[in-house]
């Protein structure tokens, strides 16, 4: 009789789980998986054999860059004329590829920085994969400024240094600016990267079994014993590298649109550049990490780690930028109609119904403007097929664009006595494709020998991580609507 | 240095207790401070949110290193910057003046040294405030310690803190609910 619980005790239960029902959150990690699982997983990646799939791809991805390679020393043995750059298209798809790399690195950044400082915990499932690919992003770009030069072994004209003449450099050239701030994005993302796979390198090292295996992740663990003294300045040395690195991204795709910005060639010539590159950078990086991210997560059966909420996630990223990027193609338009400036508003109507037109219809508009649109509908965020097809139009609008924005703006300038137009040759074309080679390969190369997820990270959102968990807490993926939260 | 050894002769390093949850081990590490003891540490698969403030540690000062990397940045591009373009060999582009007036042209590098020695003062001094990198530890010597990496949480406590005494501490690691109570060797 005393047990019968009365009725303000009823109501306040009620209320309670009332007020408590709102606040459950789907959990990050599927089926309640435990440290262990975690770690067996992730690192059985690493520990098993090479699938027959993995030995395929790689042939293909190896094949492809070996001869991208070739073309490589074929261009930097005979000379720039191999591909086609001519008067008046001086840069081409050298500096389309460029940016377009060096814009897919932002993702990675992004997600290992930015959401990092936003405290997103949902990028820990993520964000080694998106940081190994920025890596390899940016090696791919900066193969093109290094070759397009012509002669290469004069790259070093590139460094603070005086030349034989004793000239110095202009350090007032955002091409200089370029040099630096694409040496440091590579440099800090690598520390950042490397700082972040220690732990996990401990974790490689505990569970080796050969003795070779065992020396080779002790030398790049580093001794590392996860003690908490050890933490406290590693998770204060993480904070501040993402607080440097959160600027960095912003600047570093604004350097590379200054290189356009500060010239005084119509559509160009433009003050939006740096906010547009960077909305544009991160837009094609989202898309380049769902295309590497959903083969590996079905091939190695991290879709417990992965989730459809992870997807749904970066598919609202994507859109968000892209419809940036889309704003931003209006205002160009825009600001060249009210301008005033004949040369201007002749460059965008030449974008539109000049002799590239379809690029930019069939890129910039449908690829980079209208195909993300399909984002605001939750069905098209939950259905792979469609997310991996908006993000290839993404990966391929992107490059469009940016060739759109080179080309487009040399092959007609102030006089048409000058016109011209750009056709690339077989060392062009493979040159890029060669990139695209290197560029798979080195990221199966990543996911075969390094642990793809960081797994220190990924533990953290376990609820048993909680230094006052206590017990089984409850948790509401379907909210009280009957959705399933996101 | 303490002189204590087992009896088959090895130099002691510490006494060593494996919890079974995070949550354990943050209570398990708040007794420990509390019971007063100076050289111990835990360790776990991945840094636990609040076990600073249990175990009695303050803020990392690692912060200090990375506003010295920065400056010392920000200095080193003025100087290759200024030094070649103001007084080596004026350049003159645009027939914009080489002085200090045009300084907002020199700050993109500054801002790119900047981050990058602050970014290597931060990796280097997370690896020299930490003791890494280090070859061996007396911990690899326990067994059950290659879990600290995986799915386990320990507890240290040195022999060289001078507190320790074999009784004490393991009645210590006992009443916090340790399990697998060792001691562990130097060598």
């Amino acid at each position: 009789m005393d047990q019968t619980p009365t009725a303000p005790e009823i109501i306040a239960a009620e209320a309670s789980t009332a007020v408590e029902q709102p606040l459950g959150r789907v959990p990050l990690l599927l089926n309640r998986r435990n440290f262990s699982w975690l770690t067996e997983r992730i690192s059985g990646v690493v520990e098993q054999p090479a699938p027959r799939w993995w030995w395929v791809t790689f042939t293909i991805t190896a094949g492809i860059a070996a001869f991208g390679l070739f073309c490589m020393g074929y261009q930097i043995s005979t000379g720039v004329g191999t591909w086609g750059l001519n008067h008046p298209v001086g840069w081409a798809w050298d500096i389309t590829n460029f940016v377009f790399w060096i814009g897919i690195g932002h993702a990675g950044t992004l997600i290992s920085a930015i959401l990092y400082l936003l405290r997103q915990r949902w990028r820990t499932s993520i964000n080694r994969s998106a940081e190994a690919m920025t890596l390899f992003a940016v090696m791919c770009a900066a193969i093109f400024p290094g070759i397009h030069v012509g002669r290469v072994w004069m790259a070093w004209y590139l460094a603070p240094l005086p030349n034989n003449y004793g000239i110095w450099q202009n350090f007032r050239s955002p091409l200089m600016w370029d040099v630096f701030a694409v040496s440091t994005y590579f440099t800090v993302s690598v520390l950042f990267w490397y700082t972040g796979l220690v732990p996990d390198l401990a974790t490689l090292r505990d569970r080796a079994r050969s003795k070779i295996k065992k020396f080779m992740f002790g030398i790049f663990a580093l001794g590392w014993r996860g003690s908490n003294r050890n933490w406290r300045h590693y998770e204060m040395a993480y904070l501040l590298l993402a607080g440097l690195s959160t600027p960095l991204v912003l600047s570093v795709h604004s350097v590379v649109s200054f290189d356009f910005a500060t010239s005084i060639l119509p559509t160009w010539h433009s003050t939006i550049f740096p906010p547009y590159f960077v909305a544009g950078a991160i837009f094609g990086g989202f898309a380049m990490v769902l295309t590497l991210v959903l083969p590996a997560r079905a091939m190695f059966k991290l879709h417990d780690i992965i989730t459809p909420q992870h997807i749904d996630k970066m598919a609202k990223i994507i859109l968000l930028t892209g419809s940036f990027v889309a704003y931003a193609y209006v205002m160009e338009f825009f600001i060249s109609w009210y301008s005033g400036n004949a040369f201007e508003r002749f460059a965008f109507w030449n974008r539109i119904f000049g002799p590239y037109w379809w690029y930019w219809w069939v890129g910039m508009l449908f690829c980079n403007c209208l195909s993300p649109q399909l984002f605001w509908f939750r069905w098209c965020r939950r259905n792979l097929y469609v997310v991996y097809f908006v993000c290839m139009c993404v990966n391929a609008g992107m490059w469009f664009e940016r060739f759109i924005i080179i080309v487009g703006g040399l092959h007609r300038d102030f006089l048409p006595s000058a016109w011209g137009l750009f056709i690339p040759t077989w060392v062009d074309i493979w040159t890029f494709i060669g990139t695209l080679g290197i560029f798979t390969s080195l990221f199966l190369v990543f996911v075969r020998y390094l642990p793809m997820i960081a797994m220190s990270e990924v533990k953290i959102v376990v609820p048993e991580a909680d230094a006052h968990y206590a017990t089984a807490v409850e948790h509401h993926p379907v909210a009280p609507g009957g959705k399933e939260r996101t | 240095m303490n002189n204590l050894r087992t009896p088959s002769g090895h130099r002691v390093y510490g006494m060593g207790a494996e919890y079974p949850s995070a949550a354990a081990l943050y209570n398990a590490a708040k007794m420990v401070r509390d019971a007063g003891f100076k050289r111990w540490d835990v360790h776990s698969p991945f840094p636990i949110h609040g076990m600073d403030e249990a175990m009695g540690l303050g803020k990392s000062w690692l912060s200090g290193w990375v506003l010295f990397g920065g400056v010392s940045g920000l200095l080193t591009a003025a100087l290759i910057e200024f030094g070649p373009s103001s007084f080596l060999y004026p350049l003159v582009v645009h027939g914009k003046p080489t002085n200090f007036m045009t300084v907002p042209a020199f700050f993109p590098i500054m801002f790119e040294l900047t981050v990058l020695f602050g970014a290597f003062a931060a990796f280097f001094a997370w690896q020299i405030m930490n003791g890494l990198p280090r070859w061996h530890h007396p911990l690899f010597n326990w067994e059950r310690f290659s879990r600290a990496t995986n799915d386990g949480f320990f507890l240290i406590i040195e022999a060289r803190d001078p507190r320790f005494t074999e009784l004490e501490a393991r009645d210590l690691l006992e009443r916090s609910g340790g399990q697998h109570i060792t001691i562990i060797h130097e060598d």
